[in-house]
């Protein structure tokens, strides 16, 4: 069962992720001005992205929607960034507008779906026994069916709208995290602290938040800020295909998609732009979190999960 | 491998199999009652739907005669195992947007998927080796790191996205290949160079979203093992830089990557969804989608299980395959 494909995947990582001991350490040195660059990069894009779709809808009074059909599908000049689409939208704003969107999905179903996971795991891994295997296996169950699949399942029965969306990526995507919760708190509670603290007679809930709870809080944290992009990518893609949110709305997903007409006529500015928007916050997103996953266990070498 | 072949495990491996096969069935049931019960939650109504717009019109009495004649107005239970009896019999329902069985439908579009699928993942692992050992060979060289900063751009880079820009660039643009289908337009053979040439596309696109896997995943294998002994004593005893390379350091780094390929079909999947949709590929991928779009019950409902063993499936082989490659890790299971 993928219980034990993903053991084997596991196995097949710390056998990979051995750091090479002292050639490795040297590297590491050397590669640290690089690594400093590139995490500095990651927060200023991130900030700037943050900041964009923050600040610019309420200070920039332009519209989104303002058609202009005498500046349609114009290729990128000084006044338009991004060019315009096939109504003459400017697509800079749109695309800002568009991105406010996604990530509003993205954060939104990442908390979702971490809540969901950390409650399931936390609640398998402090059961233990029957309730921990039957859980597992549900688990085990929701992944052997391929997620963009289940979603797109999911929203095709309750479509329109934005929420069908948002349960979609969020029902989908809380396995990982619960998966990582469990082991944690499973690998904590075997800790001599742990057993100091019930040997000196702390109640259960003593135990859970005081002992437990910190410990966990960090994965399960950093499962959620690496899951929104993969849910931003999650929505684009429901979206892409006409099945996420309605086209009207600007998100990344429907800008693609609106822009198919345009890019079959040749004109590739309406296409390109907005996966851009996906590209870029989603590599910054990926480098914060695979700092502060160094951080959190800095003898496990960096990979940027996406 | 070949001089130990005589002694292949074949008893544990069929057991393995066999008891995967027995997992198997309860969870494709739990699927298949769960994809039942998330549509009767759903506000969808199938009556509405097989009606479309003469739905609006219609009478009480006729919509009411639809909805015994479709079997909706029976309880989740029964339209479950309905449908589940039906299913073992090989009768999957109507397709609603196809005008077919749904049995038809997956046996004419399966083997275009199956073609697009295998071309991509042969090209990804042929690619993916060949860029992740030139990455490993100097790790932290300039090489090594434009490999990896290309695999990590391409992992957040939906594939919808780089198909489209491959069809205005090489379609459009150069005018070299065609943008998508199966053949031309007007032609009604298929014939094989057409569907070579309407392949190259969609494959390409679907190998490049599952290369930067194999990329990164390769470059670590080759990479670690480079810094093992067996490496160290080739290099001592005075071989090749290329022997040590492809010899020694690609054949133990590889290897559990190769064990690794039959737990990628997820990804396969979600690749190929948004693939087949971009070039219309005549396959099940871009059916699934059509499914959704026109919620088209029966023939969703037939795909997802379909794709649910096809998960399970690549997990057996997963598991078998590193069974094979790593004793220790046994077939139990």
């Amino acid at each position: 069962m993928a219980e034990t494909a993903e053991k084997t995947q596991t196995a097949g990582n710390t056998e990979m992720a051995e750091p090479a001991g002292v050639a490795w350490r040297v590297r590491g040195m050397r590669r640290r001005s690089t690594r400093t660059w590139r995490i500095r990069t990651s927060a200023v894009i991130t900030l700037a992205v943050v900041l964009a779709v923050l600040l610019v809808p309420p200070l920039v009074h332009l519209d989104e929607q303002a058609v202009d059909l005498a500046a349609k599908l114009q290729p990128p000049s000084l006044a338009h960034p991004f060019g315009t689409d096939d109504v003459g939208r400017d697509l800079l704003l749109r695309c800002v507008y568009g991105l406010r969107v996604s990530l509003l999905v993205g954060v939104v179903a990442a908390v979702v779906a971490t809540v969901i996971g950390t409650a399931v795991g936390a609640a398998a891994a402090a059961a233990g026994g029957r309730v921990d295997r039957l859980v597992m296996r549900l688990v085990d169950l929701f992944s052997s069916v391929p997620h963009l699949l289940l979603g797109i399942f999911i929203v095709a029965m309750f479509r329109p709208g934005v929420w069908p969306v948002v349960v979609s990526v969020a029902l989908t995507h809380w396995l990982s995290t619960a998966r990582i919760v469990r082991a944690e708190v499973l690998s904590l509670r075997s800790r001599p602290y742990v057993d100091a603290a019930i040997s000196g007679g702390a109640s259960r809930m003593r135990v859970a938040v005081r002992h437990l709870l910190p410990g966990v809080l960090p994965q399960a944290g950093l499962a959620a800020v690496l899951m929104v992009p993969h849910a931003v990518w999650h929505e684009s893609a429901l979206s892409f295909l006409g099945l996420g949110l309605p086209t009207h709305q600007a998100s990344l997903g429907t800008l693609v998609q609106s822009a198919r007409g345009a890019l079959l006529a040749g004109d590739w500015w309406p296409t390109l732009f907005p996966g851009l928007f996906i590209i870029v916050p989603t590599l910054a997103i990926a480098g914060l979190a695979g700092a502060w996953r160094e951080r959190l266990n800095p003898r496990r070498r960096s990979e940027l999960m996406l | 491998m070949t001089s130990r072949t005589h002694k292949l495990p074949w008893a544990s491996m069929a057991r393995m199999a066999g008891r995967r096969a027995l997992t198997a069935v309860p969870v494709l049931l739990a699927v298949t009652f769960g994809v039942f019960a998330i549509a009767a939650a759903s506000p969808f109504d199938p009556v509405k739907a097989y009606a479309g717009t003469g739905g609006l019109t219609a009478s009480e009495q006729t919509l009411d005669q639809l909805r015994a004649n479709l079997g909706v107005d029976q309880p989740l239970i029964t339209r479950w195992w309905d449908w589940l009896t039906g299913a073992l019999g090989g009768d999957f329902g109507q397709s609603l947007v196809m005008r077919q069985p749904v049995g038809q439908v997956i046996g004419e579009r399966l083997g275009w998927s199956v073609l697009l699928a295998t071309t991509a993942f042969l090209l990804a692992i042929v690619l993916g080796t060949t860029l992740g050992v030139l990455a490993a060979r100097r790790t932290g060289g300039w090489l090594d790191r434009a490999v990896t900063s290309l695999a990590y751009g391409l992992e957040a880079a939906p594939p919808f996205w780089l198909g489209l820009l491959a069809v205005w660039f090489f379609a459009l643009k150069l005018g070299v290949l065609p943008a998508g289908g199966l053949t031309d337009t007007g032609s009604t053979v298929v014939s094989a160079g057409q569907v070579t040439s309407h392949l190259v596309l969609p494959a390409c696109v679907l190998a490049v979203s599952q290369l930067p896997w194999f990329v990164l995943y390769v470059r670590q294998g080759v990479g670690d093992a480079l810094e093992e002994d067996p490496v160290r004593g080739a290099r001592a005893r005075g071989l090749a830089e290329r022997t040590v390379l492809l010899g020694h350091a690609l054949r133990s780094g590889l290897l559990p990557v190769l064990t690794l390929i039959g737990s990628r079909v997820p990804e396969l999947i979600t690749g190929a969804l948004l693939v087949e949709t971009v070039f219309s590929w005549p396959g099940i991928a871009a059916a699934t989608v059509e499914a959704a779009t026109s919620v088209d019950f029966p023939l969703l409902a037939a795909l997802t299980v379909l794709a649910t063993a096809a998960v399970l499936l690549g997990n057996l082989v997963a598991d078998l395959l590193y069974g094979l490659a790593d004793p220790r890790v046994g077939f139990d299971g």
